[in-house]
């Protein structure tokens, strides 16, 4: 494991899978127990440096410091000196006076995780930037998806929608096809970002030609508010020809999962009934989320500070 | 899983072999006997032995065996789990990071069970308060004992096992090293 988790591009196939085994190793320790704490990092500072809006990501993060026992700060653009004008180098070296240990940004530009990777000394852990990435939702879409199929390899993964604005997309993408799995997208041709040839995965337009071969199939939330131009006709015309209905849904060989990494647009991109099926992992994931993201902070935090690459 | 992938044939070490496979099958038989005796037939059911990662795991399972054949009861429904206790470490800072180890609960817990911690080599003693640690959070054991296969001194915290397989005085530049079947290929106890 490098310092930072930063893209799931840095993650080799070793990297993801010890991952994805110690999110598992720490399910099994903490199932069933009242207790649900550890004390691996306690006296560690993660610090949440959150730019932009979100409810599952920061909550996560902060809870799987907390059950690991490290001390949390979240840290909200809105309300800091932020809205004063300071810079994000001058506010990550604040916090890096103060001790953290690890940053998890979130950052509505791309590439700001990177930025601030260069300025600090602790571990810097993207929870997302703009268009770009999102490792820790690929990690748990991955981990959710091993968990109800039992495997990775060659599994065939069907990702729909909103590609051009999705950085969950782009960490998918990159990380299933690391770990062996069998990506398609599918989307309307403007909701496609341009170079989307040249990633390691198949494009369709057709969502009913696809269905019947997959084994999950990943709605996208169509993102109105990155939206500055109109990408299709109509909400209607979008949810006829790309969201997931009842219907459609029956079109999916038996054991196919229906993922989601939310917030859902109920009844635009996922019909209710498919969102609240047995076939949807949507809980699942936000549970899941909770111990990948433990394990990245055990695997980032954990053990004394070795040189990038060196795992003991 | 990964135990299969590791050689068959093991390699010899060039060292002292303090015990081999007889003495080691000996000393498992006696530790059997010794926590038997005690608890007496009736309180055997409240067993519930608990191997600590790596070879605290297929010593655990080797003496709810023996027990089993000695009171001739292969149904006596003694509990086997493992406790892996690297989330509890207090040296992870200085030792660098581990991949962990399955950590398995039985069924039912450990609440007012009499439990045994089982584990290969006891040294600092560090390891041993890491899983009382670890037990604390999972429940309350009516006792908890502990059962090593070997004792090599050099103790840092006031801890001392309940059943040791064998005594081993040793410096603190030496090595132990255990290897068993079951993740080895070979039973053998070796001092580097």
């Amino acid at each position: 494991m490098r310092r930072h988790l930063l893209s799931a591009a840095d993650l080799d196939l070793g990297d993801a899978t010890l991952i994805l085994d110690t999110a598992e190793q720490i399910d099994t320790a903490l199932a069933g127990r009242e207790v649900k704490k550890l004390p691996t990092l306690r006296g560690r500072t993660v610090v949440n440096l959150f730019f932009e809006d979100s409810t599952r990501t920061r909550i996560s993060f902060e809870l799987a410091a907390k059950r690991l026992s490290a001390d949390v700060i979240n840290f909200a653009a809105k309300g800091s000196s932020v809205s004063k004008g300071e810079s994000l180098k001058d506010t990550a070296l604040t916090l890096e006076a103060m001790g953290a240990d690890a940053i998890v940004c979130r950052h509505s530009a791309s590439g700001a995780p990177h930025r601030l990777a260069e300025w600090v000394q602790g571990s810097v852990i993207n929870a997302g930037d703009g268009t770009h990435e999102h490792p820790t939702q690929a990690l748990l879409d991955a981990y959710t998806i091993r968990r109800r199929l039992g495997r990775l390899d060659a599994v065939r993964v069907t990702i729909v929608g909103d590609v051009l604005h999705s950085r969950v997309a782009r960490s998918n993408v990159v990380l299933l096809d690391t770990l062996g799995a069998q990506v398609t997208l599918v989307a309307p041709p403007t909701l496609l970002p341009v170079g989307v040839e040249s990633w390691p995965a198949e494009v369709s337009y057709d969502l009913d030609a696809v269905l019947p071969k997959a084994d999950v199939v990943m709605m996208l939330r169509v993102q109105q508010e990155r939206m500055n131009a109109s990408y299709f006709p109509s909400v209607r015309e979008y949810s006829r020809r790309y969201g997931l209905d009842a219907r459609r849904m029956a079109t999916l060989p038996d054991e196919a999962i229906v993922m989601h990494p939310g917030p859902m647009n109920r009844g635009m991109e996922i019909a209710a009934e498919v969102a609240d099926s047995v076939r949807s992992t949507i809980v699942e994931q936000v549970s899941n989320g909770l111990s990948v993201r433990m394990a990245v902070l055990y695997l980032l935090l954990g053990g004394a500070h070795m040189p990038d690459g060196a795992v003991a | 899983m990964r135990a299969a992938q590791k050689p068959l044939q093991p390699e010899a070490l060039s060292g002292r072999t303090i015990l081999d496979s007889t003495a080691i099958a000996r000393i498992i038989d006696r530790i059997a006997h010794e926590i038997i005796e005690p608890a007496g037939d009736e309180h055997l059911p409240a067993l519930t032995l608990l191997g600590i990662p790596t070879r605290g795991g297929p010593l655990a399972h080797r003496l709810a065996r023996r027990i089993e054949v000695f009171i001739e009861r292969p149904d006596a429904g003694i509990a086997i789990g493992s406790v892996d206790i690297t989330l509890y470490r207090d040296d992870l800072r200085s030792r660098g990071l581990r991949p962990l180890a399955p950590t398995v609960i039985p069924d039912g817990g450990i609440d007012g069970r009499h439990v045994v911690l089982v584990d290969d080599v006891l040294y600092s003693g560090r390891t041993v308060r890491a899983a009382l640690d670890a037990l604390r959070e999972v429940g309350r054991p009516r006792v908890v004992q502990l059962a090593v296969l070997v004792d090599r001194g050099h103790r840092e915290l006031p801890i001392r096992a309940d059943y040791v397989g064998k005594n081993l005085p040793t410096s603190a530049r030496e090595q132990v090293r255990v290897r068993l079947t079951e993740i080895d290929g070979t039973d053998e106890v070796v001092v580097l």
